[in-house]
């Protein structure tokens, strides 16, 4: 525990990428593979199922820090940190311990789960007890479930790398999927070879970079495969030793979620991996991303969710083929392979004629083993200017725009640039006002960033989008101290602020909606710019607004 | 409410009625007490100025060449049309006050800002008991708890030290008056030579000038080109980082002096690699201390914690009330990193207009009485 908060501090205390990586591998190589283990499992983010309600937690430390409620509430208001509040409240400590990370975790941590709460307070006050501030502050975030200390998961792998000698991607796949923190668990992922198959295994997604020069850059169009950016849940579907199952880019198995998809993998062959898209889909037609999160937003998914909205996965990639990870060859031959494995003669559309969705896409050639699996589309063209035309169309296709893949590219780990790219269309825009603010959380915490927007609505204002982002830094300053000193009102940490400041924001795409008090929800808000040489009463009103609905195909 | 009110918030800042005259201002008035030299309390464009003697020189490189300002040793009472003035120590920076206005018995402190832990570039906090106290709240909630300064300047001194055996240089930000000076009072000057930026050097000058011990330091712009700096200590103001200036010092690690530096979130979104828990502001238990300790039955919070504090003394028994004041307290200091393009023009790298020796007679001419 003594190592371990000392690694944090160190990666705390630096804003240096090499530096942190030299921690890690410091720890990494004086700790035992228990205590290791455990380590690669908190700073990869991933944290055990709840072992105490937090409110029994907050009660437990107002009583320890001998405050009123509010003030406590005050306090973590100001640090945006529940672990982080807790330790800076709590009295001196006097005491710090030196027992391991496995120590600590083992006896005292994982058993809180199910105990009494009498026992809970009994043990949580006798780690405070013994433990010195900063140790608490790390007992507590592995407590709250919520240890993040500003490593990703790129800089846990090159640590890992370095300490074991193997390829940063062999480290990633082995991190990949459920695992146990054991010693063993350690040993195997720093070992020279395993021959452990879990056969749960995923393969690290490889991610776009946004395109944002002139496309002219890339060189010959022949040499790209360009397809539609589809608004879905990119997953990887895993067929192996006769059981399926589907990942999430966020590392989460979602298998249950999606049983029909699960059900229809059984007619693919074992030793199949499948990198996609869950879209929500009906007939020919994607339906609007919102109805897919209603769906996972259900635990339980019935009959009739699955018959409101139907999903498929357009499939982009084929990372395992016969059991064999074909992830370094050419994008070209796993596309030749994904199609022949899905019995589909090359899928694609005429952006001559952009009726993608009604034809192409339910054409004869189209027609697979299943409707459940679809080949991603390919749009030909003979040119960027064609390129750039087709992208244009991405709205009505209710796509996002193009993704861009050199033909020759293997299927890289994590987010790189050079190969693969994002082009999106241009997002919409609307002038909105600010209404409420509230504070942001880490290193947010003392400022007032997250904002919600409302436009005109017969007069009124009405609530129309929450963003956090886009802003500089000065800015975030300058509404800050607007916030500060133009507060109507306060609903606990959310301040009613006069509504005078008007900002352009951006969003990605627009939708119907029941649950919002304007009727509309819009994707991925952000502010795009500070309008203020525009006074509040010329912002967008709720018609202009909802007049972009008709600019989609929201059938 | 028997209790006269000594000083009300008016437009312009704090003023008391009876005597005519306005506390720290911040829109510009005929007679202006000036509690310390800091920019959020000590503005240019009144008439006539009241200061502690011992902050002269500091308050000169603020308010515009030739400004009238008197200035009065602390605890020496004037009357000012029947109401008695005094200045007491607030401990905060070199002539810091705080303000002690009696009329009819009746006994009003305004603290400014202030701190009690020593500081060995100003004098002590002084108690003063008063019957209504007015003061700052900058770190009014229960998670500001400073450590022992002796602690806290040895992680500095392990840090320089550190970092001089990596081969780099320390560059060391905090606010220009005050941090500054009490920072390079703290350091161990004997880890390596010191360099300033012109904001620190210029009021440097003025601290030397008023009598106040500091190590040597050197002007970093005054050094040739190519002058190695690893090991050294320089010693910034915050809005010096992420200027072309730091370009200046190679490979560096960057730490930021401030009580904010307590609460994790603001040292990250400083893009700093240490932060040190070193304010001169009072701490939560500090600010209760001295509340309780002055006798007031009354509490008026200016800045800070405000709404927090005073329901905090309400739910003691204290009654206590605020005033919406322009004073930041050390709020500026958690400004995220700025850009290059907007360094205060106030702490720009230039030591020039050292403090004005120049027209002190018009003090003498125009007197704040």
């Amino acid at each position: 525990m003594r190592d371990f908060t000392n690694l944090f501090i160190a990666l705390d205390e630096t804003n240096k990428t090499n530096e942190k990586v030299a921690a890690m591998k410091r720890y990494l190589e004086s700790a035992t593979p228990a205590d290791a283990a455990w380590a690669i499992y908190f700073l990869t983010g991933r944290k055990p199922k709840q072992l105490m309600q937090i409110p029994k937690l907050v009660s437990l430390a107002i009583a320890a820090a001998g405050l009123p409620d509010w003030l406590f509430a005050e306090s973590y208001d100001a640090t945006g940190d529940m672990a982080e509040t807790i330790a800076l409240l709590l009295p001196e400590s006097t005491k710090s311990t030196n027992q391991s990370l496995s120590e600590w975790v083992e006896n005292r941590l994982l058993p809180l789960r199910g105990a009494t709460e009498q026992a809970q307070y009994e043990a949580v006050l006798s780690a405070w007890e013994e433990l010195n501030e900063s140790q608490r502050f790390i007992w507590n975030k592995l407590l709250t479930g919520a240890f993040r200390v500003g490593v990703s998961q790129q800089l846990v792998i090159r640590a890992l790398s370095q300490v074991s000698n193997l390829e940063p991607a062999v480290v990633a796949h082995r991190l990949m999927g459920t695992w146990e923190p054991t010693p063993e668990f350690y040993t195997r992922l720093v070992a020279p070879e395993t021959d452990d198959a879990d056969i749960s295994r995923p393969y690290p997604f490889y991610l776009a970079y946004p395109f944002e020069s002139e496309p002219e850059s890339l060189g010959d169009v022949h040499e790209w495969q360009a397809e539609w950016k589809w608004d879905g849940i990119r997953s990887q579907l895993i067929r192996r030793g006769g059981q399926s199952f589907i990942w999430s880019r966020g590392e989460e198995l979602i298998s249950e979620r999606f049983p029909e998809l699960i059900e229809e993998s059984n007619i693919l062959p074992n030793g199949t991996v499948i990198d996609g898209e869950i879209l929500p889909w009906k007939e020919a037609n994607v339906l609007p991303f919102s109805q897919l999160q209603m769906r996972i937003g259900r635990k339980n998914v019935s009959k009739k969710m699955m018959e409101d909205v139907p999903v498929i996965i357009m499939a982009y990639d084929l990372l395992e083929f016969e059991g064999v990870d074909i992830r370094d060859r050419p994008l070209s031959e796993r596309r030749e392979l994904l199609e022949r494995l899905l019995r589909g003669l090359s899928c694609s559309a005429d952006p001559q004629q952009m009726t993608l969705t009604e034809r192409d896409l339910s054409a004869p050639s189209c027609q697979r083993i299943s409707t459940r699996f679809r080949i991603s589309p390919t749009v030909e063209v003979d040119s960027w200017e064609a390129m750039a035309e087709a992208r244009g169309n991405a709205r009505t296709l209710n796509v996002e725009g193009l993704m861009l893949k050199r033909l020759s590219s293997p299927y890289k780990v994590g987010r790189q640039r050079g190969d693969w790219w994002k082009w999106k269309v241009n997002p919409f825009t609307m002038d909105a006002v600010l209404i409420y603010a509230q504070r942001g959380s880490g290193k947010r915490s003392t400022w007032y960033t997250d904002y919600t927007f409302g436009i005109w609505d017969n007069g009124k204002l009405v609530p129309v989008a929450k963003a956090y982002s886009g802003l500089t830094d000065e800015e975030i300053r300058q509404v800050d101290l607007f916030v500060r000193q133009n507060t109507l009102e306060k609903f606990g940490p959310v301040r009613t602020v006069k509504p005078e400041l008007v900002f352009e924001l951006a969003f990605e795409g627009i939708a119907k909606s029941t649950r919002h008090k304007s009727g509309i929800a819009v994707r991925f808000p952000r502010m795009l710019r500070w309008r203020q040489d525009k006074p509040a009463d010329e912002a967008d009103t709720l018609e202009t607004v909802a007049a972009l609905l008709d600019s989609q195909n929201n059938s | 409410m028997a209790a006269q009110e000594l000083v009300k918030l008016t437009d312009a800042g704090l003023y008391c009625e009876a005597g005519d005259f306005y506390i720290d201002p911040w829109r510009p008035v005929g007679r202006a007490i000036i509690t310390h030299a800091h920019s959020d309390h000590a503005r240019p464009g009144n008439t006539h100025y009241l200061a502690a003697e011992p902050g002269i020189k500091l308050l000169e490189t603020r308010l515009e060449p030739g400004s009238s300002i008197q200035t009065v040793p602390y605890g020496e009472q004037l009357t000012v049309k029947g109401v008695k003035v005094s200045l007491h120590s607030a401990g905060h920076v070199l002539g810091s006050a705080q303000v002690r206005i009696e009329k009819d018995g009746e006994i009003w402190v305004i603290s400014g800002d202030y701190k009690i832990e020593p500081d060995a570039t100003c004098a002590p906090f002084e108690l003063v008991r008063c019957h209504t106290f007015i003061t700052e709240s900058t770190f009014g909630l229960p998670i500001f708890r400073w450590r022992p300064q002796e602690e806290i300047f040895d992680e500095i001194n392990n840090w320089w030290r550190g970092n001089k055996e990596a081969g780099k240089a320390s560059v060391l930000f905090g606010y220009a008056l005050g941090k500054a000076q009490r920072i390079l009072s703290g350091v161990d000057a004997e880890i390596g030579p010191i360099y300033t930026h012109g904001a620190v050097e210029r009021l440097n000058a003025a601290y030397r000038a008023s009598g106040v011990d500091l190590p040597d330091t050197t002007y970093a712009a005054t050094m040739p080109r190519g002058t190695k700096y690893s090991g050294s200590l320089i010693v910034a103001p915050p809005s010096a980082q992420a200027t072309p200036w730091m370009r200046t010092f190679g490979t560096v690690s960057t730490a930021f002096a401030s009580g904010w530096m307590r609460i994790r979130g603001t040292r990250r979104a400083k893009a700093i690699d240490r932060g040190f828990v070193l304010s001169d502001h009072a701490d939560w238990a500090a600010l209760n201390h001295v509340i309780r300790e002055t006798g007031a039955d009354h509490v008026i919070v200016t800045h800070g914690y405000a709404a927090e504090m005073v329901r905090w003394l309400n739910e003691k028994g204290i009654r206590a009330s605020s005033f919406s004041t322009e004073f930041e307290g050390e709020r500026e200091e958690l400004q995220p990193a700025r850009t290059e393009s907007d360094t205060n023009e106030d702490e720009t790298d230039s030591p020039e207009s050292t403090p004005a020796e120049s027209k002190q007679e018009s003090n003498i001419v125009e007197r704040f009485l």
